[in-house]
């Protein structure tokens, strides 16, 4: 707890070297050096706010000390190489990782001035807040219809069978799949394309009513015109909805957000606007990644 | 020195001996397959062999003079006197009017196990039912009594000796006389399958035990299933990963690989010694096959619930759905199925166990068929130890009869077993 402490002031600073903080054995030989964030870090008037986080699972200390604000109606993209801990990242944002036996999340995460890595919040109504989109699709084995009420349902948003109905066609037709499937909402929603169940499990997180869209590589799974019209929809949601996504290809990172976050072996290496990240990156290892010197 | 030689020349050179090894391979297999045919077969083959002959019996018809004299002297029609009357001396009088020739007692004494002790319940019931056939003459198929019905079958060799057969020689020539007039006949034997358990091979039947079974199920049914399914599902969703578990996990594994008369022995001390359950009773057999299939039916819905992808359970928390939604919402449709299949092969080791209820008094000698599940009772495989257990030649086909029943049975749950999970069973 000292050393997080002690880094703490650092890291505020922005001022480079960062104190060496106690590590497992196996990520000791990581060069600690210039590994403190650089970039635009805080924004004005942030929609969630990460100090401090470090994410342990059992003896490895997957996340390091990251500092981040999530800016309200931005799409904020994070990209990095394998195992960084984009996801992990991500998962500390709606409490996912309580689920994963052994991992612990420390730091602050604050939203609407409430700290939401605390025991004492209620996951459920902070995931109807933040909620998620996975990696690979996966809608319920239910019908399409059944797949986007699931959650009004058991949230109480819907009084009657009319709301109901409405609020899936809504959150459909703002998924963009209204079309495609309003002919077969009885049919199993696990019949469709992948792109298309994607875009369903869009469809079925809108329903919630969220803030904070979470997408952990939506379209890794995907074909590239089925990539494609999912970037498109998450251009639209962006007037609605915070979206912090998560990526390994750059060029969707470049197409889709206004800000990047690139991590690099749990460490949030920079944090800038998209064009700058692109095209002046300020660190060593952003601009080794993104020009594919590595990862 | 030789040249070095090509890869291919060497794998060229072991193909021989690696297909060889591969036919071998698949040759043991074959065998094993073949062999495990094999004693299968054999093993229906003897039983339907032997028990095949248990679904027909012989039937004699007499003509029964309702004499009034003997069953209601007083002519009240009283039904107290009517149900106590000698019903057995009219099947005597109508056997001796059949053959006026035997005369002497012993002769009489073969002559009256012809027919069935059965024969006198069955004209007391129809006298019971109508009074008005007293005074009358009425013709009745009576079974025959269980030796004679073994002769008619060929289970006595007619041409050994006399003193070796418990069927003497004047008993086979009245058979004879009465075949010649057409008065025997075989039948489908329905007090097989409607009777209770009785020590004349001819009235006993399954139907005691089959209905003891019945309600020793559905206790162990109602108990076992929601338990373990509860148990299975606190255990794999909801119980924190710690020592305790463990130690319950490994608890429950051992618990399945325990003798089943442990549990029986257990019942005894807990259920009757203790809390004072009636003996003999489906409620405590019901108990006792409950304790025993928990840690089947545990361990079969763990694996249910664990072969539900996680992406599901992320999918309804990723948007907000406590863990008891996505659990019941979820998860529990998905694993039903499993969660079904485990439980009908519990009920089906149920079904076919015998040790532990020996142990509780199911195995008592029960003629009425219980109407409840606290009513004295034994179940089918007690039934079948039973039967095993008799001298009497006649029970040796029933016992396979019995066999075939519970056979018949398994092989249903089992059928219904691969039903629900095909029915239930969907992709995700």
């Amino acid at each position: 707890m000292d050393t997080i402490e002690k880094s703490k002031v650092d890291e505020i600073e922005d001022t480079g070297v960062k104190e060496p903080v106690f590590m497992p054995e196996d990520s000791a030989t990581i060069d600690r050096e210039n590994r403190a964030t650089v970039g635009e870090v805080f924004v004005d008037n942030p929609r969630m706010s990460c100090r401090d986080v470090n994410v342990h699972y059992g003896e490895n200390h997957a996340i390091h000390d990251v500092n981040l604000d999530i800016g309200c109606n931005e799409v904020i993209a994070m990209i990095g190489p394998s195992g960084c801990g984009k996801s992990t990242f991500l998962r500390c944002l709606n409490r996912m990782n309580d689920t994963i036996e052994g991992c612990k999340v420390s730091g602050s995460i604050i939203m609407d001035g409430e700290e939401i890595n605390s025991k004492k919040i209620d996951v459920v109504p902070l995931r109807a807040q933040v909620s998620m989109v996975f990696q690979k699709p996966n809608p319920f084995p239910k019908s399409i219809y059944e797949n986007v009420a699931f959650g009004p349902r058991i949230h109480g948003l819907a009084n009657n069978k009319v709301e109901l109905d409405e609020i899936v066609v809504t959150s459909l037709e703002k998924a963009g799949l209204w079309n495609e499937v309003k002919d077969r909402l009885d049919k199993p929603g696990t019949g469709l394309s992948g792109g298309q169940q994607q875009r369903l499990c869009i469809a079925r997180t809108i329903a919630v009513g969220p803030e904070v869209i979470l997408m952990d590589e939506p379209c890794s799974a995907l074909d590239p015109i089925a990539t494609a019209r999912i970037e498109d929809l998450i251009d639209e949601l962006r007037t609605q909805f915070t979206i912090c996504i998560v990526t390994h290809s750059m060029q969707q990172a470049a197409r889709v957000s206004q800000r990047t976050a690139y991590f690099h072996l749990g460490d949030l290496i920079e944090v800038g606007d998209t064009t700058k990240i692109f095209t002046n990156p300020k660190h060593q290892l952003t601009e080794d990644y993104i020009t594919g010197r590595f990862g | 020195m030789s040249k070095k030689s090509r890869t291919i020349d060497i794998v060229r050179a072991g193909m021989k001996k690696r297909k060889a090894a591969e036919t071998r391979f698949r040759l043991y297999g074959l065998a094993a397959i073949a062999l495990g045919l094999i004693f299968l077969s054999l093993l229906f083959v003897s039983i339907v062999a032997n028990g095949y002959t248990a679904f027909a019996q012989s039937y004699v018809e007499i003509e029964v003079y309702i004499d009034p004299d003997r069953i209601d002297p007083e002519g009240k029609r009283e039904d107290s006197v009517l149900s106590r009357a000698d019903y057995g001396g009219l099947v005597k009088a109508t056997l001796r009017e059949m053959f006026p020739e035997v005369r002497s007692r012993r002769d009489k004494r073969q002559l009256y196990r012809l027919v069935s002790t059965g024969a006198s319940y069955e004209i007391r019931e129809m006298v019971l039912e109508d009074p008005e056939l007293i005074g009358q003459k009425i013709s009745v198929w009576v079974p025959v009594d269980d030796e004679i019905d073994m002769l008619l079958k060929g289970h006595i060799d007619r041409n050994s000796p006399e003193a070796d057969r418990r069927v003497k020689d004047k008993q086979i020539a009245w058979v004879d006389k009465l075949i010649s007039e057409e008065k025997i006949e075989k039948r489908f034997n329905t007090i097989f399958f409607t009777a209770g358990d009785s020590r004349d091979p001819e009235l006993a039947g399954i139907w005691g035990a089959a209905a003891g079974s019945f309600f020793t199920l559905i206790v162990t049914l109602i108990l076992s299933f929601p338990i373990g399914v509860a148990a299975a599902v606190y255990l794999e969703e909801f119980a924190p990963q710690n020592r305790f578990t463990d130690f319950i996990e490994v608890n429950i594994n051992n618990l399945a690989a325990v003798p089943s008369i442990v549990f029986g022995l257990l019942g005894l001390a807990v259920f009757i010694n203790f809390f004072g359950m009636p003996r003999s009773a489906p409620i405590v057999g019901g108990l006792v096959l409950t304790l025993m299939t928990l840690p089947t039916i545990i361990i079969a819905s763990r694996a249910a619930l664990k072969s539900v992808p996680p992406s599901i359970r992320e999918a309804a928390l990723g948007i907000g759905a406590s863990p008891m939604q996505t659990m019941v919402y979820h998860v529990l449709p998905l694993a039903m199925p499993g969660m079904l299949t485990g439980t009908i092969i519990g009920m089906a080791q149920a079904l076919g166990e015998s040790a532990p209820l020996l142990m509780i008094g199911m195995v008592a000698f029960i003629v009425d068929i219980p109407q409840g599940a606290f009513d004295p009772s034994t179940v089918l495989p007690v039934q079948i130890y039973l039967w095993a257990d008799s001298p009497e030649r006649a029970f040796v086909e029933r016992t396979s009869a019995a066999i075939m029943v519970l056979l018949a049975f398994l092989i249903t749950m089992n059928a219904l077993a691969v039903m629900l999970r095909k029915r239930f069973e969907r992709r995700w």
